[in-house]
Parts: C-alpha cells; sequence; structure tokens
C-alpha cells in the first residue's frame, strides 16, 4: 500500500513547512510546492515541468540518494542563475517512498 | 508620439487565447489588434514549447505548439487583425466616451471601446547574464531578443546561450550578418536535433564561430558596444570586436504592469465574473485564458478557446448596445473576410437521378 511521505521545504521567505506528500499519484516536488501553494502561481512550474525554466529550483539539504540528473537538467541548471553544488529542479524529484524525510529549501525567483 | 492606432476589441497577448479571440470577434464584425512583448505571435506555445506536441487540442491526436500557432494565425487571417509586437501593455486610460487608451513602454498608444486581456502568465521578459554594465548597452548594441533581424546586416553580431532560439537564430544570422560567434558555457547544446547538426555544419564551414565553454564578462565601447570579453575555463580573458551582443538565455513571464490596473487580483492571476462573459471589476476590461481566475479555472488552452468566445459576445453588447445578436453556424453562413473574401460550404446539387 503507497503511503503518504513527509517532507520539509524552505520557501522563499525563509519559512519552513513540514507537508505530507502521496507516493501514488505520479507527482514531483515542483508540484507538490504548487499543491501546497509555497510559492504564488505563476513564479514556480512555468514550463510546467519539462526541465525547462528553472522556477523550480531548489536545494537539497538533506543526504537523500536522488536518481541522476537527466541531460536535460545538467543543461538547464547550467544555464540558471543561483544555482549552488547542491541545487535539483524540482520538478525532476518524483515523490517516492525512498524521499520520505526529504529537506529542501527554494530558490529564490530569478 | 504616433498616432493612435483604433480597433474595436484591443487584445493584450498574442497567445492562443488573443489569436483565437481574432476568429470570433472577425464572425460578428469586430476588428481587433494585438499588443504583445514578444516579437512573435503565439505566447508559451511559440516561446516556450514551439517544437513539442499538445495532445488535447480537439480534433488534433497530436499537433506541434508551434503548428497550432500557424493554424490559428491563417484561421483568423481574413479578419486582418493588427499587430503591435515586442511592446509591453504598459498604462490603460478610460476615456471620457467609455473608451480606453492603451500605451505600450514604447510609447505606442492604442484606443477601443473593449479590452480584452489575454496575458497568460504574464509579459515574456528576457533573463538577464549577470554582466556588471549590461544596462548601460541595451539599445546601444545589447539586445535580448531580435525583432528585426535586417538591422544586423553585413554587421558582426555574438550571440550567448545554449537553447534553440540562441541556435536558430546562429543559423538565421550567419545568412545575414559579416560575423557570428556563438558563445556557450557548455560544449552540449539543447535543442532540435536538426537545430544543433546544422550548427555543427556551419561550424565546420567557418560560418559561425563557435567558442565553448566560455562565458562572456564584460562588453566595451563608448556609447555603442564595440567589443566583448569572454573567458574559457583555465584561460584568461580575450576579447573581439562586435556590433552587436545577443545573449539568448530564455524570457520568463511577470505579470509586470497589469497588476497596477486596478484589477483584483488573486494568486497572480485576474479575477473575472465566469458565470456570464469574463469581465474583471472594471466595465469594458475583460481577461481571458491562462490570466484569469474563478473557482475551477484550469490553464489549459481549450478553456482560453471557449472564454474568448464569450468575451466576444459580451463585447459585440458593448459595442451594439441594444442590438439582437442571433448565433449563426459558420457551416451555415459562411465566412466574410474583412478582406472580402468569402468562405462558404458548397451548395449541394438538386438533380435526378434517373
Ligand atoms: C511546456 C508547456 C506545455 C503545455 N502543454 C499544454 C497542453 O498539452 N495542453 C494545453 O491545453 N495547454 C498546455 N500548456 C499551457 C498552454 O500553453 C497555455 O494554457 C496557453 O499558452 C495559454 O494561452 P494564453 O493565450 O492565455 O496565454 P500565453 O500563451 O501565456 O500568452 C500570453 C501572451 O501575453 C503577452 N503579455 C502578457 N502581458 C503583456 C503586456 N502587459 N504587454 C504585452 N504583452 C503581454 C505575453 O508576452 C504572452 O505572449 C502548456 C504550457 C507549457 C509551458
Ligand atoms: S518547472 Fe520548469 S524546470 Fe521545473
Amino acid at each position: 500500500m503507497p503511503t503518504d511521505i513527509s517532507i520539509t521545504v524552505t520557501d522563499r521567505n525563509g519559512k519552513t513547512h513540514t507537508i505530507e506528500a502521496p507516493t501514488d499519484m505520479a507527482l514531483n516536488l515542483m508540484e507538490v510546492v504548487r499543491m501546497y501553494e509555497l510559492a504564488p502561481e505563476g513564479t514556480i512550474g512555468i514550463c510546467g515541468g519539462m526541465a525547462m525554466c528553472a522556477s523550480c529550483q531548489c536545494y537539497v539539504l538533506s543526504n537523500h540518494q536522488l536518481t541522476k540528473k537527466t541531460q536535460d537538467e545538467d543543461a538547464m541548471l547550467s544555464e540558471a542563475l543561483n544555482v549552488k553544488p547542491n541545487s535539483r529542479l524540482g520538478c525532476q524529484i518524483q515523490m517516492t517512498q525512498e524521499m520520505d524525510g526529504l529537506n529542501v529549501e527554494l530558490a529564490p525567483e530569478e | 508620439m504616433s498616432k493612435m492606432i483604433t480597433t474595436d476589441i484591443l487584445i493584450i497577448g498574442a497567445g492562443p487565447t488573443g489569436l483565437f479571440a481574432v476568429f470570433e470577434a472577425g464572425l460578428l464584425k469586430l476588428k481587433c489588434h494585438l499588443i504583445d512583448a514578444l516579437p512573435q505571435p503565439g505566447g508559451q506555445c511559440s516561446e516556450i514549447y514551439p517544437k513539442k506536441p499538445i495532445y488535447d487540442i480537439p480534433a488534433y491526436p497530436e499537433i506541434l505548439a508551434g503548428e497550432l500557432t500557424e493554424k490559428l494565425l491563417e484561421q483568423s487571417k481574413q479578419f486582418e487583425p493588427g499587430f503591435t509586437l515586442g511592446e509591453r501593455a504598459e498604462t490603460i486610460e478610460k476615456q471620457t466616451d467609455g473608451t480606453f487608451i492603451v500605451t505600450t513602454n514604447k510609447g505606442t498608444q492604442h484606443q477601443a471601446p473593449v479590452v480584452a486581456i489575454a496575458g497568460g502568465l504574464g509579459s515574456f521578459e528576457p533573463r538577464k547574464p549577470a554582466i556588471a554594465n549590461i544596462a548601460d548597452y541595451e539599445d546601444r548594441g545589447v539586445a535580448y531578443m531580435i525583432k528585426d533581424p535586417e538591422i544586423y546586416r553585413n554587421k558582426r553580431v555574438v550571440i550567448a546561450g545554449g537553447g534553440d532560439s540562441a541556435l536558430d537564430w546562429s543559423i538565421f544570422l550567419s545568412d545575414v550578418a559579416s560575423k557570428v560567434t556563438l558563445i556557450h558555457r557548455r560544449t552540449e547544446f539543447r535543442g532540435a536535433l536538426d537545430s544543433v547538426e546544422k550548427v555543427q555544419e556551419l561550424k565546420n564551414k567557418g560560418k559561425i564561430n563557435l567558442i565553448t565553454p566560455a562565458e562572456v564578462t564584460g562588453l566595451f565601447g563608448d556609447n555603442h558596444i564595440d567589443a566583448i570579453e569572454y573567458k574559457k575555463t583555465d584561460d584568461t580573458p580575450k576579447r573581439i570586436e562586435t556590433d552587436a551582443f545577443i545573449p539568448l538565455f530564455g524570457l520568463s513571464p511577470k505579470l509586470g504592469p497589469i497588476a497596477n490596473w486596478g484589477l483584483e487580483i488573486e494568486k497572480n492571476a485576474i479575477k473575472v465574473n465566469n458565470a456570464l462573459d469574463y469581465q474583471t471589476n472594471i466595465p469594458g476590461v475583460f481577461a481571458i485564458g491562462d490570466v484569469n481566475t474563478y473557482p475551477g479555472k484550469l490553464k489549459l488552452i481549450l478553456c482560453g478557446f471557449h472564454e474568448a468566445t464569450l468575451m466576444c459576445q459580451a463585447a459585440y453588447k458593448i459595442i451594439n448596445p441594444g442590438k439582437r445578436y442571433v448565433l449563426k453556424y459558420t457551416t451555415v453562413s459562411g465566412i466574410d473576410g474583412f478582406d472580402g473574401s468569402r468562405k462558404e460550404a458548397p451548395k449541394s446539387v438538386v438533380k435526378s437521378i434517373s
């Protein structure tokens, strides 16, 4: 039985939220952030999750074993602003059981 | 100041919603003019994903976003829409006669009795590279989008970026400019396969000067750009002379000035009356497509089409007060273009078969 996982997101104002994310809806982190409205509509998920805009960039603070970056994600992050070594695109992080306890901070709006 | 552009419905945003509104308005004999910050029509479909397929346009099992834009333009061509492209609608002023005047950032003025905001996620604004003095050279050799490629004829051009637009403009300008240099942070480019291959071919032929992996770090020139400085990893900075520098790092949408027009805004979108006609809190100003919000709103192209259609009905009533309207099917009544053209269903024959 798939269960919800708990993840922690620090929004762009520095406020930390611990939220429950379902693992059976094929959601990615960007979509979960939108679901909970942790960033204003129109400032995240602009390309719909195609790794083409970097509006969902976040910094991964926990030590989770994430899936490897695709070429698209790598290319997008090479062009984005405010990129750090722990930057990832939220739309490329799928909400699976392994992501339980994930801790991320949203990158500033470009 | 340039002369006033007048029209029946002034549409802000030439995305799919605005383009389809032109057609629906035309059926009601209303003329439209569109303003868009982008140099080309199509909105998100042309700026973000022109070469990607869409699967939920009714009757199209699959259509490329760029192709959808072309079809929409073709469909409304006979209604002769006007376009103000590459300019952002900045201010709106209500006149005593009930009409509105909308002025762009370049000072172009438009007057209409009805304004339809089809602004999507907002006006597309360029992502600018972090080079200290870049703002000093804007419109002085630095441009973030290409409106008229002819201005680069026989000029030296440096393009920066690694996506489709950097690739496609490098290809295009290699036939126009006297010299094209393409600079990108990485050796890999991300774009349609044929564009990447074409750039490779032009590089091999010496028609594009490719510099990778490198970053533009400085701009030089008095009053107008005359050189840029770039730096390859682990190398000393080098200069090249150029007449233009065009960083193409993509555009991101910002609601922008519309947010200050006195409209009711909720979650970065404009609240409208969805029970009736998608009018905003300002009578005569409508909001359609991705830019509006109401209970149950979905940001989908087909929803924008529906909203555009109902908005035109309301516009008709404002522009033709007291006049009755009867819905006519296009199949039955045909389409009379403002250009004198007519489309109609072929008549069936009445003929005996013996
Ligand atoms: C990658 C991706 C995939 C998508 N896939 C689908 C799909 O499969 N099916 C679907 O139905 N939808 C899809 N969408 C959503 C769809 O593209 C949008 O719903 C649609 O483009 C909205 O159309 P619009 O005309 O309302 O706004 P937009 O397309 O956003 O166009 C608005 C235009 O208004 C201009 N503008 C705004 N403010 C101003 C101003 N002040 N002055 C001048 N110009 C201004 C902007 O520059 C822009 O060009 C997708 C979107 C993306 C990004
Ligand atoms: S939503 Fe655009 S890159 Fe993730």
